[in-house]
């Protein structure tokens, strides 16, 4: 049985990733389509929070709400003037997103409603991984543990630096 | 006998037509001609030197002690070999008529090589565009030619048989330029491999049974004591007669297999001989240059099936119903083509169809030999015909080629009262002409009567129908003499040089061989070439009453001739006036072409080509385009779904996606 | 009242329908982007919820999400600098004028 507490935070957070993410996806300003992007990876923090991994809800507001976004917003105001709109969506379009997002949401909803009884389990009881836990894990060569993983990403951020620079130097 | 020489003979123009072929292009005209001539000449005197050595050194290998001449192979190389029993060689046969023949073809393509010096040049001495190329094709047919008459067995001859066909082809084609060059060379070249059809098959059937190609064993017995030495044996004959009579079948369709075979073998001679109904080609083939004229479609490559007949001439003598066969289709073409040449313009269709007449004289010669008459006379006529024949018809095509070169055109209507403008020719055409009418003394007098002797012991309706063909023979010529040397000659065009006569490359030859023409009659050919091989004295066999007739027959002709044809007049229209039909019909050759185009487009092209040919566009055709169609629809319909809006392809990754994991759940779980 | 996962899955789950909502309907390209950063984020929920209810002593789910993170920064970064060279070429991220490849 959760607290009360727990309770208002839990619909708090899946009413703003909801509407956030429609506001998202919907919106004709494209800077705040930026910005509801970052409420939404907020709200997908404080669930990381709620669930006890606090590492991790850390490791996404860094990356992903202070690294990311950011990158994004230089992007649009790279590409865009302030204040433009995007164009009208066609109709058609909109019909097949429509049809595509709802049809995602009924297989996967029903999928998961009437055939996943584990969807139902209750939360057992978990310790917070702490610092010392994660940093081994992370850097361990063992059975369960992530050096190797460590080290691709660590290669693919470099390819990565090296490829933005290469595709974005002007000519 | 050695066998360098024979090797040298065969080889030397092989060489010569490689060696000019490709490097051809690479020397001066004149160089190039120059080398030809010089080949050739060699082979000539090789050739000469190889039939005086047959004919009078009197060694072992080929007169034996009776004076009887044999066949003597000089060499036989094994070529291929496909199985144990099936074997083609290559080799050199010497006998009588190969020797003959040697001497026949090296005179004639030498005097060719000398003459076309002169005559394939224009006026200013510009040589023809190909001069070189020429001259290799010339090569290549001597090669063949050569060959040919010299095979020891029938394959051998066979594969130089389609190869004088093949260079007769490039020669009439040599003009490739021309239109009617190239359907000439064409029209030759598919009547003589319909001929060689059955020529082929001849061969399959008489080997088939016989289990051998070579003719010394289908006609003769090895001689004792020296090796590849053989004599003309009937026995061996009849020993293949009974070969195919003791077959499991003897008999198909009416005729012995070996009649069948025979006839088949004819086939192919009646093809490259220009009989009827074959003879389409010879014609049209004077399209190409006349010295080439003179040398295949005159004197040698149309003698080839002669030649053939006369090869097998022992196995023909067991089968009379071939030799029937032969007489008969000889008879009906030599009577066909002289009244044809009797109203030609061209004057060398008019020549043409001399030769097809000529030639038929000889296989009608060849149908009456029998041992029996006259000892085979026959046989020994024909030869001799064809050696006198070669002579002055050759010498005939290289003079019409010096008028054709001076006046620049075929037809004789422009020519007319040459004789002072080309002494030289015309002497020389009026020995040619005297000598196909069968005056005494040119040649053509003794060979034509031993013909007719030959015929007049074998039936006397043959003889009769042959003088009347002589008589025509020589009322054609003439006229032909005269419409060309006589007549009021043609005013000459301002500005225009008179007709002359040519440079010495071209009267040479002419000289040359209006001169054998004039002495070979006195040959005696009968000690030379029998059919047997034992020597003739021609005299014994002398037949005065038929002499004189034929030279009776033949002055009438000429008198008839110069009655109508002297001077200008309207006797030759009144005549054409009194018979119109004939007239027409022979100035249409008898419409032999119109009812082979008749056969060819309307029957076989109509109802079987062109039923066949929709079936092909339409069925098959159709079932593949529809194929293609079908594709090609398909693709058109699917596609826009690459329309390069990425979004699109994300959105159908989805639903078939959803689709899939939807099903997996409805189902699966 | 028990907070079991489907309520963490079924918000994630509406988040992945928008971003598909979203890359489908979009045709700025940067809009798209972040269609996409929304799919991706749901599914890192995804992982996270998993590996707290059904594994809590594991981390395999926390690391994978951590890897996606680092992973959606790199091509986040990488597909904007494509993005900025495209306007540089055509001064335009309409992602329908990019259609020179077709058929």
């Amino acid at each position: 049985m959760e607290s009360t507490g727990s309770l208002i935070l839990y619909f708090i957070v899946a009413l703003s990733m909801v509407v956030f993410s429609v506001m998202a996806v919907t919106t004709r300003k494209i800077l705040r389509a930026a910005t509801y992007l970052l409420f939404t990876l907020f709200a997908a923090a404080v669930v990381y929070f709620m669930l006890d991994y606090e590492f991790l809800g850390a490791v996404q507001i860094a990356v992903y709400a202070g690294g990311i976004v950011v990158l994004f917003v230089f992007a649009i105001l790279l590409t865009s003037r302030p204040g433009d709109n995007t164009e009208r969506l066609t109709s058609r379009s909109r019909v097949l997103g429509g049809i595509a997002a709802a049809l995602t949401l009924v297989v996967a909803g029903y999928a998961l409603v009437s055939r996943c009884a584990i969807a139902f389990a209750a939360r057992p009881a978990m310790e917070n991984p702490d610092m010392e836990t994660i940093g081994q894990t992370l850097m361990g060569t063992g059975h369960g543990q992530y050096l190797l993983p460590f080290e691709a990403v660590s290669v693919l951020l470099l390819a990565c630096i090296i490829g933005g620079v290469v595709i974005a130097r002007k000519r | 006998m050695d066998v360098t020489i024979p090797i040298l003979i065969l080889s030397i123009p092989m060489f010569m037509f490689v060696f000019l072929g490709l490097l051809g292009m690479k020397m001066t005209h004149k160089l190039a001609g120059v080398l030809g001539c010089l080949g050739m000449g060699t082979v000539l005197l090789l050739s000469y030197y190889t039939a005086y050595v047959y004919f009078f050194s009197g060694a072992p290998e080929f007169v034996n002690a009776a004076g009887e001449r044999l066949q003597y192979l000089v060499f036989d190389q094994t070529w291929l070999q496909f199985t144990d029993k099936l074997t083609i060689k290559i080799g050199f046969l010497l006998d009588p008529i190969s020797a003959m023949m040697l001497v026949v073809i090296s005179t004639i393509s030498f005097m060719v090589h000398l003459y076309s010096m002169g005559y394939m040049r224009d006026h200013h001495g510009v040589y023809e565009h190909g001069f070189q190329r020429f001259y290799a094709f010339l090569s290549l047919f001597s090669f063949s030619m050569l060959g040919l008459v010299v095979a020891p067995n029938i394959f051998q001859m066979y594969i130089f048989w389609e190869l004088v066909g093949a260079s007769s082809y490039l020669l009439i084609g040599f003009y490739y330029i021309k239109p009617s060059a190239v359907s000439a060379s064409k029209k030759a070249f598919i009547v003589t491999r319909f001929a060689d059809l059955g020529f082929l098959i001849g061969i399959l059937v008489l080997s088939y049974y016989t289990g051998t190609f070579n003719f010394t064993e289908l006609t003769s017995v090895p001689v004792e004591g020296i090796a590849g030495v053989t004599q003309i044996d009937l026995g061996t004959a009849e020993g293949v007669r009974g070969i195919f009579a003791n077959s499991a079948a003897p008999m198909f369709m009416g005729a012995s297999v070996l009649t069948w075979a025979l006839v088949l073998i004819f086939m192919g001679g009646m093809g490259k001989s220009a009989m009827l109904p074959l003879h389409i080609w010879l014609p049209d083939a004077m399209e190409g240059p006349t010295p080439v004229s003179a040398l295949i479609h005159a004197a040698t490559m149309v003698v080839a099936g002669v030649y053939l007949v006369a090869r097998l001439f022992p196995l023909y003598l067991m089968e009379e119903s071939a030799l029937v066969i032969i007489t008969v289709v000889g008879a009906i073409t030599a009577f066909y083509a002289a009244v044809v040449a009797c109203t030609q313009i061209d004057i060398k269709r008019v020549l043409a169809f001399s030769t097809i007449s000529q030639i038929a004289f000889m296989m009608v010669s060849l149908g009456v030999a029998r041992p029996e008459i006259h000892e085979g006379l026959g046989y020994m006529a024909s030869m001799f015909h064809l050696f006198t024949h070669a002579m002055f018809k050759a010498l005939l095509f290289l003079g019409a080629g010096a008028l054709i070169h001076a006046i620049g055109s075929n037809d004789y209507t422009a020519m007319h009262g040459l004789r002072k403008y080309m002494p030289w020719t015309h002497i020389t055409f009026l020995i040619g002409c005297l000598a196909i009418a069968g005056i005494i003394p040119f040649s053509g007098f003794f060979s034509k009567d031993e013909i007719l002797s030959s015929c007049m012991g074998y039936d006397w309706v043959a003889y009769i129908w042959m003088s009347l063909v002589a008589g025509l023979t020589a009322f054609y010529m003439f006229r032909l003499y005269y419409l060309i040397f006589w007549w009021k000659e043609h005013k000459i065009p301002e500005g225009h040089h008179a007709p002359h006569d040519q440079p010495w490359t071209m009267t040479l030859p002419l000289v040359f061989l209006a001169a054998v023409s004039c002495v070979a009659g006195f040959i005696p050919f009968g000690n030379l070439v029998s059919w047997n091989g034992h020597p003739y004295d021609f005299m014994e066999h002398f037949d005065w009453s038929v002499a004189t007739v034929s030279l009776i027959v033949a002055l009438l002709g000429i008198g008839l001739a110069t009655v109508m044809y002297r001077k200008e007049n309207s006797l030759p229209e009144k005549f054409r006036n009194a018979m119109p039909a004939l007239w027409t019909w022979a100035y249409h050759r008898f419409y032999w072409d119109e009812l082979y185009m008749f056969i060819t487009h309307r029957i076989i092209f109509g109802c079987v080509c062109r039923p066949l040919a929709w079936f092909d566009r339409h069925i098959i055709d159709g079932t593949m385009d529809s194929f293609a169609a079908i594709t090609n629809k398909m693709s058109d319909v699917i596609k826009p779904l690459q329309s390069g809006q990425i979004q699109m392809y994300v959105w159908y990754y989805l639903v078939g996606a959803l689709a899939l994991g939807g099903i997996t759940v409805l189902c699966l779980l | 009242m028990e907070l079991t996962a489907i309520y963490y899955l079924l918000p994630a789950l509406f988040m992945f329908c928008c971003g598909v909502y979203g890359f489908i309907t979009r045709k700025n390209m940067i809009a798209m982007l972040i269609s996409l950063e929304l799919m991706l984020n749901a599914v890192d929920i995804n992982f996270v919820v998993f590996n707290r209810f059904l594994y809590p002593g594991a981390f395999e789910g926390m690391f994978f999400t951590l890897f996606a993170i680092a992973i959606a920064a790199a091509e986040t970064a990488l597909a904007i600098a494509i993005i900025i060279n495209i306007f540089r070429a055509v001064r335009n991220i309409d992602v329908r004028s990019l259609n020179e490849m077709k058929f």
